[in-house]
């Protein structure tokens, strides 16, 4: 720790968060919020006498709350920036001044009342994201008392309870009445492996913070009788079997199952009842202590920060890799890592290789200086162009310049273009080019699906990110689909222009199906708003017609949710069977008689100009 | 009808594809296809006999476009792309079929159905080939300065890495102290050293 705040080439900027980020791949910029600390952080000695004077007492965080602390304080002794903080909240008043006890006793005057939140930019080439996690609160396991029951406490709270440096000095002491406990249990699983409370799968460090409490106790008093509740031990990594055996070697009991319920008696004990998975039989086992081994999660406001870098996240609300093999700490955006449990629960050891891993990744993106971006951008060609505006307007990443007053058609910032295609869906003039996703590809791509049986076929457009990621994903884990899909790949399901869905139905499709990633986890911004707006748009055009809405769903399915896939090709393959060769027919029909009387419409529209040129000419 | 002298190469990727998907008849069924002038089925494409094949159909046939009917882009278009572009052709030039992860592994139990689906997709793919053209990629500077957010363990060690590398570091960290949780553990496991 100390090694971060003296690195010349690391800037520390604690007490802020990241609030902006944008701009792109090796080329990001970025906004850190600062939280005002009332507290020269270079000057302050932390000699705390700014802390003895202070009237505030407040709950310690860092003990997990069996300590206090004051309004002015040092979250732990070797809190790394060492200077102190002022919690704003906690101070009786700094503006209007109410005590100013502590800047009175600070005799080299760092403490400034004054000082005032800022925004700091930055300018990057990559992000390494390693926001951690948070600890699962039992309270809502009402069955097992925490918080009703003082001997029933958290394995956080066990870990300060034992530290030297903890509340207590390091001894054991039951909450109620501070002595050493006599028997100690432990519970597995807290918040993890459940369906009901907690989180359905398992965070990885709880089994082996247990083992190693359970030496702990024993190494220091071998006369305390230990027990483990637990569903499996799972002791997989290097050194962990032999931890175990240790702990067991100890005298620690181990025992399979976990308790009902949890009771206090009149003597003060906790009861345990638990079924002895060998008999069969309910049985209660009495403790002085319980320690629930909660597990983790992932940590409040992870779901901004994910927002914020364009990210998706698993279904245990972790974020997603961009391959859970090949490319476990690249994230899908390109130039954006991930380090410890942003990703995953994961224990300390893991967390350090990762970090090391995610950096050797970053390393080899900045060390070249210079990389290529996808020639995916988009290009407007100036005859075409109406000057009309609508591009600028739709791009989310403002790319696209344009000045009415210029009369000058719009132009596309390449470097700043990511390629989403929404302006080439939206541009009414066909006046806009996106390379390597052009019209005509996508158009070609539908007539070779179509061309044969098109009644068996669902057309399906899926996004680069989300939704064609999510039906690999369901390949990856084999859900079995019907066979009647056929997905066209485009960037974004921005890019899917009205003309080819109606292309396709004029094709003979029974079923036209857009997906996209959801609101909020779109990789280009909010491009995907623009999807739903034209697809719902055109949905109500269709039903006008007397074409069936439901024939042109939109479904949005993130990369994670491979099942959600499979479910919705079923859905899709019950709506095909429902559209009859008449049905298609007829729309076939409606769409040309459409397409003719435009054309008319154009026709008749032109007419009169020519007229009036002849009569000039 | 196409111009382009397009060429296909239908992948097995073992018994992957070949498990639930007719590989040959796709591939005769690509030969039909306008513009194609080689189709090839592989054990592996994306192996190196499989990626050399590639390279020697194209110049023995003067490939225009190139079209891997194998797994997802997501996957292996960097391969491929690569590929082609030692072949002296545009990576852009390079479409691929996903006939593994849309098609063989979804429909395990359906080889008539998956069959289909695939000389499908590997017909949508003949046709975008067609259509694609020369790209050139834009070069971008990068900053070589790095946003580390969160000071636990894993940021720090992430952050003292980068350092060490000699790239600027910036640690943004939410809390008035660094650490994390981690600096509240007493000893951590397997070794029984402490934390901070």
């Amino acid at each position: 720790m100390t090694d971060v705040g003296r690195h010349p080439k690391v800037e520390l900027l604690a007490y802020s968060e990241v609030t902006k980020v944008t701009g792109y791949v090796g080329n990001f910029k970025v906004t850190v919020h600062r939280k005002a600390r009332f507290v020269d952080e270079k000057e302050c000695t932390a000699c705390g006498d700014c802390v003895e004077v202070c009237p505030v007492t407040r709950p310690n965080e860092f003990e997990m709350g069996l300590a206090t602390r004051k309004a002015i304080y040092s979250p732990f002794p070797q809190a790394i920036p060492p200077a102190y903080v002022l919690n704003a909240e906690d101070c009786l008043g700094h503006m209007p001044l109410a005590c100013e006890k502590c800047s009175q006793a600070c005799e080299k005057e760092c403490i400034n009342y004054d000082q005032e939140d800022e925004d700091v930019e930055l300018e990057v080439g990559v992000i390494i994201v390693a926001t951690g996690m948070k600890v699962f609160d039992p309270t809502v396991l009402t069955e097992y008392g925490y918080t009703k029951y003082p001997n029933v406490i958290t394995s956080m709270e066990f870990e300060r309870l034992i530290n030297a440096g903890g509340p207590t000095g390091g001894e054991l002491v039951r909450l109620d009445n501070r002595e050493l406990p006599k028997k100690v249990a432990f519970l597995q699983c807290i918040g993890s492996r459940s369906e009901k409370k907690g989180q359905p799968y398992c965070s990885n460090v709880c089994c082996m913070n247990s083992v190693k409490d359970t030496i702990l106790i024993k190494e220091h008093w071998p006369e305390i009788d230990v027990g483990v509740y637990y569903i499996d031990i799972r002791a997989f990594g290097k050194g962990f079997e032999d931890l175990y055996k240790r702990s067991k070697s100890h005298g620690v009991r181990y025992m399979r199952g976990l308790p009902g319920e949890i009771r206090m008696n009149e003597d003060g004990m906790l009861d345990l009842y638990v079924e002895n998975v060998e008999t069969g039989k309910t049985e209660k086992h009495s403790y002085d202590m319980v320690v629930l081994s909660v597990g983790l999660e992932p940590p409040d406001k992870l779901d901004e920060m994910r927002q914020m870098l364009n990210l998706s996240k698993t279904a245990d609300g972790f974020l997603l890799e961009a391959h859970p093999k090949l490319e476990p700490v690249d994230a899908p955006t390109r130039g954006i890592y991930f380090a410890g449990c942003s990703e995953a629960p994961k224990d300390i050891k893991d967390s350090v290789t990762q970090a090391s891993g995610a950096v050797a990744r970053a390393g080899s993106l900045m060390c070249k200086g210079e990389i290529t971006v996808e020639a995916i951008t988009s290009r407007i060609i100036d005859e075409k162009c109406k000057m009309c505006g609508i591009c600028a307007k739709v791009c989310p990443y403002n790319a696209i310049q344009f000045d009415k007053a210029s009369k000058q058609p719009p132009k596309v910032i390449e470097a700043a273009c990511a390629g989403c295609g929404c302006c080439g869906a939206e541009c009414p003039f066909d006046a806009i080019v996106m390379r390597h996703f052009t019209d005509e590809q996508i158009i070609s791509q539908i007539d070779a699906m179509l061309e044969e049986n098109p009644m068996d076929k669902v057309v399906v457009f899926a996004c680069n990110w989300c939704s064609y990621a999510g039906a690999d994903f369901a390949g990856v884990s084999r859900l079995q689909q019907p066979a009647s899909p056929r997905l066209i790949r485009t960037m974004c399901s921005a890019r899917v222009s009205t003309k080819f869905i109606l292309h396709a139905f004029k094709k003979g499709a029974p079923v036209v199906l857009v997906s996209g990633c959801h609101f909020g986890d779109c990789h280009y911004i909010d491009a995907n708003h623009w999807t739903k707006k034209r697809v719902d748009k055109l949905r109500d055009q269709l039903v006008k017609l007397g074409i069936r809405g439901e024939r042109l769903p939109l479904y949005w399915i993130s990369a994670a949710e491979g099942q959600r896939f499979q479910k919705v090709m079923e859905e899709m393959e019950e709506l095909r069977k429902t559209v009859t060769v008449e049905e298609v027919e007829e729309t076939k029909r409606i769409l040309a008689d459409q397409e003719a009387k435009k054309k008319a419409k154009k026709k008749k529209a032109k007419k009169p100009d020519k007229e009036a040129k002849a009569a000039t000419d | 009808m196409s111009s382009k002298r397009i060429g296909v190469f239908v992948c097995h990727c073992g018994m992957n594809i070949a498990g639930s998907v007719d590989c040959d008849a796709v591939t005769e069924y690509a030969k039909t296809l306008p513009g194609v002038v080689a189709a090839v089925a592989n054990r592996y494409t994306c192996s190196d006999p499989g990626q050399v094949e590639i390279k020697k159909a194209i110049a023995e046939h003067n490939l225009e476009r190139v079209v891997v009917a194998s797994c997802t882009p997501r996957l292996h278009e960097p391969t491929f792309r690569k590929a082609v572009e030692e072949a002296g052709l545009n990576p852009y030039l390079l479409e691929m079929a996903n006939i593994r992860e849309h098609c063989s592994w979804v429909h395990l139990h359906d080889k008539k159905g998956a069959t289909e689906k695939a000389k499908d997709l590997v017909k949508m793919s003949v046709a975008r080939a067609a259509g694609l053209e020369e790209q050139d990629e834009t070069v971008v500077p990068v900053t070589a300065k790095a946003l580390v957010i969160g000071a636990g363990v894993a940021g720090i060690q992430a952050s003292l890495d980068l350092a060490e590398n000699g790239y600027q570091v910036y640690l943004v960290e939410k809390e008035p102290s660094i650490g994390g949780i981690m600096a509240q553990i007493d000893k951590t496991y397997p070794t029984m050293d402490c934390s901070i």
